[in-house]
Formats: structure tokens, C-alpha cells, sequence
């Protein structure tokens, strides 16, 4: 059996360990990685950075704890944005998963920019069905969520005073790893017209670029990627520009065993006159 | 880190190593982990839907305000239930018919606003022309009709059509290997946050010993 043909047959755990010893060299020793900053991503950020103290931000938190990886760092970056600017955010989550990780995130930024609960953020909490979550929101904010998650009702809350519905949010900024992105664009964007953009997982991305250029979405992050390149505006490195080294070496030794398998492939296929992939 | 957290982190840490250990085959502690996050899971969202819509939309309106109007609704989802049996199964069709007439009626219209007229509208709303937008406006029109020639099958792909199929199958081609390569991105991403953790983890420990 040649070289390549014992290529064709390399068990896969091989590829698993290979990825694995990889993403521990920058564990040990890591290095800087230069994030180049898309438009789509700047959009957002400059979106954020042009609101006056006081303004409204409407942060929808949808994803669960499988999806923090790629979704923390954006989420923590677009929030450190805007309580560093005094812009009021109402966070909403329609994961089921999703209030566990809106109070980490919320409790945490918050005492480090040291603002209120009530007063300078509300969390309105979890309700199941997006598009009649979204519709009733549209309506008034009290019509799904009469209380805040902590059971406090919203009219008895400071930052509530005068605000209704999206009408009176400057936009809507979706972070998420499901369908809600679909449920925001059509019930949200398509029904209420309000400015939207989202910050989703590296898998989806792909399927929402052509809302950008449709002007449905103002702005996308992509992945963790997207969170490096929001975090580098920032000017708080955190998470996302972290994984930016360890992305290097896998995607480089994924690269290298994409390479290294087309060549074995093509390779034994001219050998035996045929295609002889495997399972 | 306090002593708690540390303890919180060593199960966080163990049950990662029961999840990565599938990667070499199946096995007990696999299996444990998988099915204590399915359970941890199912009660965790049991709780928060009664919570956040039983007790919400049912008990307290109907049996604390006397809000007897929420009946209705709930009658509705209890007989959802009926499915399971064959002799009254029939009722549910009430409970089903109301929520997809709702929806249907909700989501046409601003379903095809969304995804067809407006996909529409930027598909072939700017003129094209010999600037950088303008060619990337024509490539657009012509990798969009490509990719559904590929798709429509009342006709042969023959000559100029079947041309135009194939450069459909490229455009869908393109298309996949930038999710597949997002695709990568976000699956070492999670790698790569549960080898910080390990590391930061096992970092700790050594500064306590």
C-alpha cells in the first residue's frame, strides 16, 4: 500500500488529535493576529457610536450556552460599547436558554461601568413563540412583558418612562444562533421597519449576507471572527480577539489535510483509473 | 476564584473530557455526559415555561383576577392533548386550525415582503453598468437565474439552458464553501473556548498546590 493509499484510509481520529494538539500551541505560547475590520461590522459599530447618551438600544440575547463561544464576545463588546457611551439597552432573550446569559453578561458589565438595573438597562426576560413576542412588542413592550424578569412591573422601572415600542428604540440589535434572526427580519425589520442588524454564528452566516445588501439588515457580525473585528473597534480586547491565534493554526492545519487528501486522492484515482473515495 | 467556582469548573472540566472522549469511540462516560446535559436541559426549560406562561398566562389570570377570557387559550392547548388518543383525537384539529389560521394569516404577507419582494427588489433594482457596483449587479442577476436554471427540471439542461445550469451548480458551490468554511470557523471557536477553559482550569489548580 503506498503512501497516498494509506492517506485515503487514515483513521479520522488521527485528523482529531492533529486539530486538538494544534489549538493548544497558542494555549502555551500565544501570539497577536492583525483583525482587519469589515464595512458590515463597522456599520454597526458606527450605528452604536452615533447614538446621543440616553438613546435607546434594543438587544435581543438568543442563543444558549452551546453557542457563547462564537456569540459572548460580540455580545460583551457591543454592551460595553453602549454603556460606555450612557445609551439606555433593553434586553430581551427568546431562548429558552437565554436568561441564564443575559444576567452573567448584564450583572458583570454592568458593575464595571457601574450602572443600574432599572435605570440604565432592563432585562425584560424570556417568552416562548418569536414572531408573536415580536409583534406584541411592537404594539407595547408591556403587552408580553407587563414585568421585568425579576417580577418588577415595567412602569414602576426609571428607564421605562416614555418608551412604548420599537418606535421609541434607535435599532435592534440581534445576537443569535437560530431561527430568531428569520422571526426579527420578517416580524421585526418587515412589519415595524425599524433598523435591525445581527450578530450571529459562523454556520449561519452565509444564509444572511444577501439581507445586507437588500438594506433589511444595516449590519452583520459574523462569528467569532466578526466579534474580533468588533472588539478591536471597542478597544476591549476580550474573548474573540483571543481566538483569533488559535483559528490560525487549525484553519492552517485544516488547509494542510484538505491539500494533503486532494493530492492522495487524485493520486490514487490516475493509479487505479477511477474514483476510489471511500466512506 | 473562589472554592466553589473552582469546584463548579473541575465538574465543567470533567464533563468536557466525558463529552471529547466520544472522539476516540463511545463509551460510559460519554454517555453520561450527553444524557445529564439532555436532563439538566429538559427540566431547566420545564420549569421556565411554567414559570413564564403557565403560572403567567393561565393560573394567575384565571384563578387569581378572574380574567375568565384566558380559558379559552387554555382550553385550547389542553385539548392539543387529544392527539394521543385515537377515539378523540379529532378535537385537536380545532386547536391546530386556530393556530395555523393565525399564523398563515400573520406570516403571508410579511413573509413574501421579506423574503420575495424585497429579495427581488435588490436582486435587480441597480442599473447595471461598467462600474464596480454595476458589474457585481450583473454578476449578481446572472449567478441568481443560473441557480434557479439548475433547479427548474420541466426542460432538459441543454444547450444555452444546461450552460446555464452549470454555472448554477458553480454558483451553489461557491455558495456552500463559504458556509463550510463559517461552518469551520465556529466549530474550532467552540474548541477552542473549551481549551482555554481546561487551560485556565488546570492553571489554577497548579497556583493553589
Amino acid at each position: 500500500m503506498s503512501f497516498f493509499e494509506k492517506m485515503m484510509k487514515i483513521d479520522r481520529r488521527w485528523v482529531y488529535l492533529a486539530i486538538g494538539l494544534a489549538v493548544i500551541i497558542p494555549a502555551i505560547k500565544s501570539f497577536d493576529v492583525p483583525v482587519t475590520v469589515s464595512p458590515e461590522v463597522k456599520r454597526i459599530y458606527d450605528f452604536v457610536n452615533n447614538m446621543q447618551a440616553g438613546q435607546y438600544l434594543f438587544v435581543c440575547v438568543d442563543y444558549d450556552p452551546s453557542s457563547m463561544a462564537e456569540l459572548n464576545p460580540m455580545t460583551t463588546a457591543i454592551v460595553n460599547q453602549a454603556f460606555e457611551r450612557d445609551i439606555k439597552i433593553v434586553f430581551v432573550t427568546l431562548s429558552q436558554f437565554g436568561p441564564g446569559l443575559v444576567e452573567q453578561i448584564t450583572s458583570e458589565l454592568a458593575a464595571n461601568h457601574h450602572k443600574v438595573r432599572g435605570q440604565d438597562y432592563v432585562f425584560l426576560g424570556y417568552r416562548p413563540y418569536p414572531a408573536i413576542v415580536i409583534l406584541a412588542m411592537g404594539i407595547d413592550f408591556r403587552v408580553p412583558f407587563p414585568q421585568d424578569y425579576y417580577g418588577t412591573p415595567l412602569d414602576s422601572l426609571p428607564i421605562m418612562n416614555g418608551i412604548k415600542n420599537f418606535e421609541d428604540v434607535k435599532g435592534v440589535i440581534e445576537i443569535t444562533s437560530g431561527n430568531t434572526a428569520d422571526f426579527w427580519l420578517t416580524y421585526g425589520n418587515g412589519r415595524y421597519g425599524f433598523p435591525l442588524a445581527i450578530g450571529i454564528t459562523g454556520v449561519m452566516s452565509a444564509n444572511y449576507y444577501q439581507y445586507l445588501s437588500s438594506g433589511q439588515l444595516f449590519g452583520i457580525i459574523p462569528g467569532v471572527k466578526g466579534a474580533a473585528e468588533y472588539e478591536e473597534l471597542v478597544g476591549y480586547p476580550g474573548e474573540g480577539k483571543a481566538q483569533m491565534a488559535y483559528q490560525v493554526i487549525a484553519h492552517a492545519v485544516i488547509i494542510l489535510f484538505i491539500i494533503l487528501s486532494n493530492i492522495a486522492y487524485f493520486a490514487t484515482r490516475k493509479r487505479k483509473g477511477g474514483f476510489q473515495g471511500g466512506a | 476564584m473562589s472554592t466553589t467556582e473552582l469546584i463548579g469548573n473541575g465538574i465543567a472540566a470533567f464533563l468536557t473530557l466525558c463529552i471529547f472522549s466520544f472522539l476516540y469511540k463511545d463509551n460510559p462516560f460519554y454517555k453520561f455526559a450527553e444524557r445529564l446535559v439532555a436532563g439538566v436541559a429538559t427540566g431547566y426549560f420545564t420549569m421556565l415555561l411554567y414559570h413564564t406562561n403557565f403560572r403567567d398566562k393561565v393560573l394567575e389570570p384565571i384563578f387569581l383576577r378572574g380574567e375568565w377570557w384566558y380559558i379559552i387559550p387554555a382550553v385550547l392547548g389542553i385539548v392539543m392533548w387529544t392527539r394521543f388518543s385515537k377515539n378523540w383525537s379529532w378535537i385537536s384539529r380545532y386547536s391546530i386550525a386556530f393556530y395555523i389560521g393565525i399564523g398563515s394569516g400573520v406570516a403571508i404577507t410579511v413573509s413574501l415582503y421579506t423574503y420575495l419582494f424585497k429579495q427581488l427588489q435588490a436582486t435587480i433594482g441597480i442599473p447595471i453598468s461598467l462600474t464596480t457596483g454595476g458589474i457585481n449587479q450583473l454578476l449578481v442577476v446572472i449567478a441568481v437565474l443560473s441557480a434557479l436554471i439548475y433547479f427548474f427540471f420541466s426542460m432538459p439542461h441543454k444547450g444555452t439552458f444546461g450552460f446555464m445550469s452549470r454555472i448554477g451548480i458553480y454558483v451553489i458551490m461557491i455558495a456552500f464553501g463559504a458556509g463550510f468554511g463559517l461552518t469551520v470557523m465556529g466549530r474550532v471557536a467552540l474548541l477552542v473556548n473549551r481549551v482555554i477553559f481546561m487551560r485556565d482550569y488546570i492553571l489554577e489548580l497548579i497556583h493553589r498546590i
